[in-house]
């Protein structure tokens, strides 16, 4: 076992992949020269040449689009957005081209590509940068998206799906990128849709993707230590697919559910989270489903209040003493 | 290489309006001098041949029997027809939505089309993708794209595709003269230009983007120049003469193969429907204009004219194209309206890949939702 930052982690999984098959190419801006606007990407130009570490212009509908049209090809790209918040001038290309191209042509096609980048609010970066679009993303059939809270998961995450033959989108967060965790020094990789339960209790279940995994251990430490109050983390990893039975097992052990999520709350994941479990687990609730989300409100820049506009331990804490 | 106007630059948009005939440059290109009397009334059935699935498929849609969006080729049947002819097999073909002209050239069979316009099941596509969507990679076909211009991209890509795999071959890009004020478009010019990638972008400029006319939409005459910002050569084709369209697409194309850059070409054409079914043609332009080109410039006509000026075919031999066709279309009605729909349980396939290869799948979990 060895200890890696997410970041390092990211960029084991892509070397390994462009290792192994040499149809594996990464695209984006400042990738190349510049070793990633995160550095996620440090070194890769020099292990894998220009050819296929590729440095684009500002352009993320073009260099999107001809990913994908690679892809059909047979190619395998991955394209990284310098953060998802810029994805969204690529829009048509993800959500008609990628996400539909299979589809429209009666199987005919695949798009196996991955869209990575970081997607999160809370470095003071204003509105137009700290989008959360997992929700969005996932209202696509056709789309496969995940979102890693740890090391471990990053890697084994991005190794499956850089092989999976449909577009993958990866949503990183820039908060975690310095964070790190153990990991094997063989291989491994993870299924996509499998949920992992990052701390077991028995009161009270928290479902969480992303950064508010760690938000929600941290307040779950507080609640055991302060309240007494067993909590059980389950981490998503994948949002789509979506492994609705650990979520499920969760709830029919704790009868006690929040979800915690750093999407704004309106259609956001936890919607349809809400929705299953009521759908599929309603007997087995003691209390109605509690949600802690961003404030609904686009992101502040004001550091303060950013801070409050985000689950924070705090807020999960009250939020879950809140529930009787 | 420094941005310039190919050799066989044609007359501009304005004259080329008025010229009937073809230019001796093109009649004398290599590629038109080999074509063999045979090969010559084969360019021809290929035009007829698309005319008359159009005509059917107008009569269908009429009928109620195809749904949505429907955008027939009749008048531009030279441009697919003619660039098609002069592919070799390496090469690669992406298109718009308006995509019937070009799936036949390409190989498509008229059954299969006709029965995707209708939802069938024995569709191209299976009935998922429809009129704009009209596929057959096995033929380097990519595609019917129902989004203007959100092909452009793609193209640069199936060429960046080549070059990455160190394969020959070029792909053309077809797009409307409305797609030239897409992003998108720019975007993937100036990526292609930047990274050298053998593409060619075949403006079908037939002077309506739906019911707004070029001189409203687009600033700047002609469209192909654009290319110069992004230092890409470009040309001007007079669309209607497919002598023409074959010899300068076949030297945009060895242009591309040579240097792996790529290049525009700006093809006038028109087309004599509205631009989809549901527009009824009445607003943006004149009865007597559709029916001034028809008569004097349409493609088909044109070029049966040069061949029997030229003792290729003659009279009864047109007649005889033209009822095979015919028959062949209303082939691929009787076909359409035989076939099944897809069952019901076909909606949730062709999603993802992994789920219709169950002995692939690695992911676990749930992928469709209630």
């Amino acid at each position: 076992m060895r200890l890696i930052t997410y970041r390092d982690a990211l960029r084991e999984a892509m070397a390994e992949e462009m290792t192994r098959d040499n149809r594996v190419m990464l695209m984006g801006e400042e990738v190349g020269l510049f070793d990633g606007a995160y550095k996620v990407s440090q070194g890769l130009l020099k292990q894998f040449g220009p050819k296929r570490i590729i440095d684009t212009p500002i352009s993320e509908a073009g260099f999107s689009g001809i990913a994908i049209g690679a892809a059909m090809m047979g190619l395998r790209p991955i394209v990284e957005f310098m953060t998802w918040s810029f994805a969204y001038v690529a829009f048509d290309q993800v959500v008609n081209n990628a996400a539909n191209m299979r589809y429209m042509s009666g199987g005919l096609i695949n798009v196996p590509i991955v869209f990575r980048g970081p997607a999160n609010g809370g470095v003071n970066v204003g509105a137009t940068h700290s989008h959360t679009p997992e929700n969005l993303l996932a209202n696509m059939p056709g789309l496969k998206v995940v979102c890693p809270a740890t090391a471990y998961d990053a890697k084994g995450l991005m190794k499956t799906a850089i092989r999976d033959n449909d577009p993958v989108c990866i949503l990183e967060n820039t908060i975690l990128y310095n964070d790190k965790s153990e990991i094997p020094d063989e291989e491994y990789l993870i299924p996509l849709g499998l949920a992992d339960v990052k701390r077991e209790g028995k009161d009270l279940t928290i479902v969480a993707h992303g950064r508010a995994v760690i938000t929600s251990l941290k307040a779950a430490e507080i609640l055991e230590k302060e309240y007494k109050i067993s909590v059980e983390v389950i981490d998503l990893r994948s949002i789509r697919p979506l492994d609705e039975e650990t979520i499920l097992k969760s709830v029919r052990k704790t009868h006690r559910v929040l979800l915690v999520e750093e999407n704004k709350p309106f259609c956001g994941v936890d919607a349809q989270l809400a929705f299953l479990i009521q759908e599929k687990a309603f007997d087995d609730l003691d209390a109605p489903i509690a949600r802690v989300s961003a404030i609904d409100a686009p992101q502040i820049y004001s550091m303060p209040l950013e801070k409050l506009q985000l689950p924070s331990p705090e807020r999960v804490v009250k939020a879950v003493l809140a529930m009787g | 290489m420094r941005s310039q106007q190919m050799p066989l630059q044609a007359p501009d948009l304005k004259s080329a309006y008025n010229v009937t005939l073809s230019t001796e440059a093109a009649v004398n290109a290599p590629i038109n001098q080999a074509l063999k009397p045979e090969a010559k009334i084969d360019l021809l059935r290929q035009m007829i041949r698309i005319r008359a699935f159009e005509e059917k498929t107008v009569r269908a849609y009429q009928q109620g029997h195809i749904g949505g969006f429907c955008h027939t080729y009749i008048g531009q049947e030279s441009v697919a027809v003619g660039t098609v002819s002069v592919l070799e097999e390496h090469d690669h073909v992406i298109t718009t939505y308006r995509d019937h002209g070009h799936a036949f050239p390409m190989g498509m069979g008229m059954n299969e089309c006709m029965a995707e316009l209708f939802g069938k099941y024995t569709g191209c596509s299976k009935g998922k993708g429809g009129s704009m969507h009209f596929f057959a990679p096995d033929k380097r076909f990519w595609g019917g794209h129902g989004i203007v211009g959100g092909q452009t991209p793609l193209g640069a890509g199936i060429a960046f595709a080549v070059k990455y795999q160190g394969l020959k071959g070029s792909c053309l890009c077809f797009m409307g003269d409305g797609a030239v004020n897409q992003g998108a478009y720019h975007e993937a010019l100036n990526l292609a230009a930047l990274w050298e990638l053998p593409v060619i972008y075949v403006i079908e400029n037939n002077r309506y983007s739906m019911g707004t006319c070029q001189a409203s939409s687009s600033a700047g005459n002609p469209l192909a120049k654009r290319a110069e910002g992004y230092g890409m050569n470009w040309a001007m084709v007079r669309g209607n003469h497919i002598l023409e369209v074959r010899a300068q697409i076949r030297a945009a194309l060895e242009y591309t193969w040579e240097t792996h850059r790529p290049m525009i070409l700006e093809i006038d054409t028109y087309r004599y429907r509205g631009h989809s079914m549901s527009d009824p043609d009445q607003t943006y332009r004149t009865k007597d204009e559709i029916a001034a080109y028809r008569t004097a410039h349409d493609p088909i006509l044109l070029f049966q004219n040069i061949l029997k000026g030229d003792k290729v075919i003659t009279a009864e031999g047109v007649e005889k194209i033209e009822e095979a066709a015919e028959a062949e279309a209303s082939t691929a009605l009787d076909f359409a309206l035989q076939s099944p729909f897809p069952p019901e349980s076909e909606i949730k396939r062709d999603v993802y890949w992994e789920e219709d290869h169950p002995e692939t799948k690695t992911s676990q979990g749930t992928l469709f939702f209630n």
